[in-house]
């Protein structure tokens, strides 16, 4: 018994840690993520940002960022971005205080018109740090 | 003048369904011409609408619906949406602009209807909300309280 235990173990070890990485992987990753230097260039894979459930998957992978990864200059890409509900701004908050939390810098770039309007209405381009293209992001970081 | 089309649906407390609804809408707006911009602002207004019957009117009860009525021909759109909660106080909502409220992850939603849409009116209790977006409204903003 102790012998098939033991046997077993790694195996049970490497389908978790497997499974882990498939969360994270192309089907359910919602962030593309690139470096320049020390600082991480987080794109949005969606075009729409409105279904709850996608909303929360991308918060937590935006977190874990930061609280996982130890990031803590980071740029949210919104190039691929069209639509973006209320719930959506909120995980941007939260996800603002947590880098502010961390001692780091956050900032917006290459967010299209609507979706400006749609900061800018509640008054979230005082609050986030919004830049017009990735290039402009990455001066000062 | 163009014609006008309705529609009386009602769907289970799932968000999933509510984007449904918002596709249709919004498919119907397309084949009739309306401007991105209109396009735009009705989807996220009816996002933030379904989200908010569905989430805080039935509080995702199973057991509870929501009732989508809404007309449509080339000049506007018109949508009724009712949930089965007991409704809210509509004057007590806080402004999320103020600067206590605006590190705040929720409590926008109104507020993003009432600036893409001509119509947001809710019945007393606040259970039932009526949306309008009419093609001559230039500046999207609703006129009336």
């Amino acid at each position: 018994m102790l012998m098939r235990n033991v046997l077993v173990a790694p195996f049970l070890l490497s389908l978790f840690e497997l499974n882990w990485k498939c969360n994270m992987s192309a089907g359910h990753r919602r962030l593309d993520i690139e470096e320049s230097g020390d600082v991480t260039i987080a794109k949005f894979v969606d075009k729409k940002i409105l279904d709850e459930g996608n909303i929360q998957i991308i918060g937590n992978q935006l977190f874990s960022l930061v609280e996982d990864d130890g990031r803590s200059k980071i740029i949210l890409d919104f190039s691929n971005v069209e639509y973006l509900s209320s719930a959506a701004l909120g995980k941007l908050i939260t996800m603002d205080k947590k880098v502010k939390a961390a001692k780091g810098k956050l900032r917006l770039c290459t967010v299209r018109p609507d979706i400006y309007e749609v900061f800018a209405i509640t008054k979230l381009n005082k609050l986030f740090d919004m830049r017009d293209d990735l290039e402009q992001a990455l001066e000062g970081m | 003048m163009s014609s006008i089309e309705e529609f009386d649906v009602t769907i289970p407390s799932a968000t999933a369904k509510g984007r449904e609804i918002q596709e249709q809408i919004v498919g119907g707006m397309e084949s009739r011409g309306y401007a991105p911009r209109d396009v735009f602002g009705v989807r996220l207004a009816l996002e933030e609408a379904l989200v908010n019957a569905i989430k805080h009117g039935n509080k995702m009860d199973p057991d509870k619906v929501v009732n989508v009525k809404w007309e449509i021909d080339a000049e506007h759109v018109r949508v009724v949406i009712e949930d089965q909660g007991e409704g809210f106080p509509i004057d007590d909502v806080p402004d999320p602009t103020d600067d206590e409220n605006l590190d705040k992850p929720g409590g926008r939603g109104i507020m993003l209807m009432r600036s893409f849409m001509s119509v947001v009116e809710y019945n007393e209790s606040g259970n039932r909300l009526t949306l309008e977006k009419r093609t001559d409204d230039e500046d999207g903003d609703e006129d009336d309280d």
